[in-house]
């Protein structure tokens, strides 16, 4: 990471790549990177039908290692890291003691250690977190490394024509591997198969441009968000918050509450919502022309809730978004777009998986 | 650096305007616009025969990002509007002063024009706007 003289945003080390490619460059949670490279639709589809690429940098990379690690970790995550086989992954949430969600994250389970990847907003208050809550056999370190997701039906593929045998036909989904200094997961946020790789700076920079070379389209942060909503996939600050329950917000499944003595930070908290969370997080497919934002407000049969994250669809060539509502709330429901009702239906998400369009559009 | 045809005259907030030969002012936005809303899926036009005073909201611009009203850069009354854009929004995106039309007005006052930007003080508008 290279931070430049005077206060702005920081560059990853493929922010030349992203300029050469026509990045439209922004500043996001205080890194500069592209939101698009001229039609975040288009390379959206390209993620879809084909192949796209991430540079994921900006992400917090933490490596837990030491005999407590295990512990620590079963301690501050909700999910059980116990379950993991070496190179497993697993995704889940830290809780704060009122079981509100400080950031969800993949934890990976390696011969080395563990290792966390969370949120690029959200550094700074983790690895307080981390250290407010650190045990005495145990480390854990940020790492600056460079971090590609390469997504689509076509990415291993294309990522093994360039790195042959880089990624083994029997990584499974979940799982990693090492491959000299890079560690590859089949892992994503797209809704597609694909992985990320986390490699040294240099040959981050040598492989984006092999890839792009091959064929596999740069994709932005306006396509990463298009897709992960249409995948279903929460974004943190969004549709997960310091003041969200996990159970309101479609990541109750998260919540490993065996074994009982596990005492996972937030765990009481929980406990008395368990099975009667009010609300839920599910989806809403827009029935008119508009698109649905955050903050916008949904009148239901079963009362009112909110829209957390709201797009355009470019696979339904409609508006999706996820939206807290009653946990009751089914069937149709208005939407009040900028001063107007408009029609939408609650759907439950995903809405859309490899390719495929999961909901109902009539 | 967007382009900027030497014909339009501008709004600071993006519109153009052309005066035709047929005496009518085709209104869009400017390709500086659409660059920054990034890929447009929706557009509110005005209905033919609707009359709209300059500086009057007369339709809406949707993006992925966000959503833009557009101002109509002088008064008249509406004689025709871009039908193409319904199934084809994107050609805001790809030719912001050509197809990316969005409706034609039979001006009151084409003195009005004259009160609008030129294409180097419009280039200064955009420029500011980059720092």
């Amino acid at each position: 990471m290279t931070t430049p003289q005077n206060a702005g945003p920081a560059r990853t080390p493929l922010y030349d790549q992203h300029v050469a490619a026509g990045g439209k460059m922004v500043d996001f949670s205080g890194w500069s990177l592209p939101v698009n490279y001229g039609s975040q639709i288009e390379e959206h589809m390209a993620v879809r039908r084909a192949a796209g690429m991430f540079d994921v940098s900006h992400m917090t990379i933490i490596d837990v290692q030491g005999a407590d690690a295990e512990s620590f970790l079963r301690h501050v995550v909700a999910n059980d890291v116990a379950k993991l086989d070496e190179w497993g992954a697993l995704y889940g949430a830290l809780l704060n003691a009122t079981g509100g969600v400080l950031d969800d994250l993949i934890v990976y389970f390696l011969p080395t250690g563990y290792r966390c990847v969370v949120n690029a907003a959200t550094r700074d208050k983790v690895l307080a977190w981390f250290a407010e809550h650190a045990q005495p056999g145990m480390t854990f370190e940020q790492r600056e490394l460079v971090m590609i997701a390469v997504q689509g039906p076509a990415a291993i593929g294309k990522l093994n024509e360039v790195r042959p045998g880089l990624v083994p036909a029997e990584l499974k989904p979940f799982q990693a591997v090492q491959q000299a200094q890079w560690l590859v997961g089949r892992t994503g946020y797209t809704g597609e198969d694909g992985v990320e790789i986390m490699l040294p700076p240099t040959e981050g920079v040598s492989l984006w441009q092999d890839l792009l070379a091959n064929g596999v389209a740069p994709a932005g942060l306006g396509a990463r968000d298009t897709l992960r909503l249409e995948a279903g996939l929460n974004l943190y600050g969004q549709d997960l918050d310091e003041n969200t329950s996990p159970l309101a917000s479609n990541i109750g499944w998260t919540i490993a509450w065996q074994p009982e003595e596990r005492n996972f930070i937030g765990r009481a908290a929980l406990e008395a919502e368990r099975g009667k969370s009010p609300m839920k997080l599910t989806g809403l497919v827009l029935a008119d022309k508009g698109i649905l934002r955050h903050g916008q407000i949904v009148t239901t049969t079963a009362g009112d809730g909110i829209i957390t994250s709201g797009t355009y669809s470019p696979t339904m060539a409609c508006s999706i978004a996820l939206a807290r509502l009653p946990r009751a709330a089914s069937g149709d429901c208005q939407v009040e777009i900028r001063g107007k009702q408009k029609l939408a239906r609650i759907v439950k998400p995903p809405f859309v998986r490899n390719g495929k369009v999961l909901v109902e559009l009539k | 650096m967007s382009e900027i045809p030497t014909e339009c005259k501008f709004l600071a907030s993006h519109e153009w305007a052309r005066l035709e030969e047929d005496g009518m002012v085709t209104v869009g936005i400017s390709d500086y616009a659409q660059d920054a809303l990034g890929d447009v899926v929706f557009v509110e036009l005005p209905e033919t025969g609707q009359q709209i005073a300059a500086g009057e909201e007369a339709g809406v611009v949707e993006s992925v990002k966000a959503a833009s009203d557009i101002y109509s850069p002088v008064s008249g009354s509406v004689v025709s509007v871009n039908t193409a854009l319904e199934d084809e929004p994107e050609k805001v995106n790809q030719d912001p002063f050509g197809e990316g039309w969005f409706f034609k007005i039979e001006p009151d006052d084409v003195g009005e024009l004259d009160e609008l930007l030129d294409g180097d003080a419009y280039q200064e508008v955009c420029d500011e706007e980059e720092h």
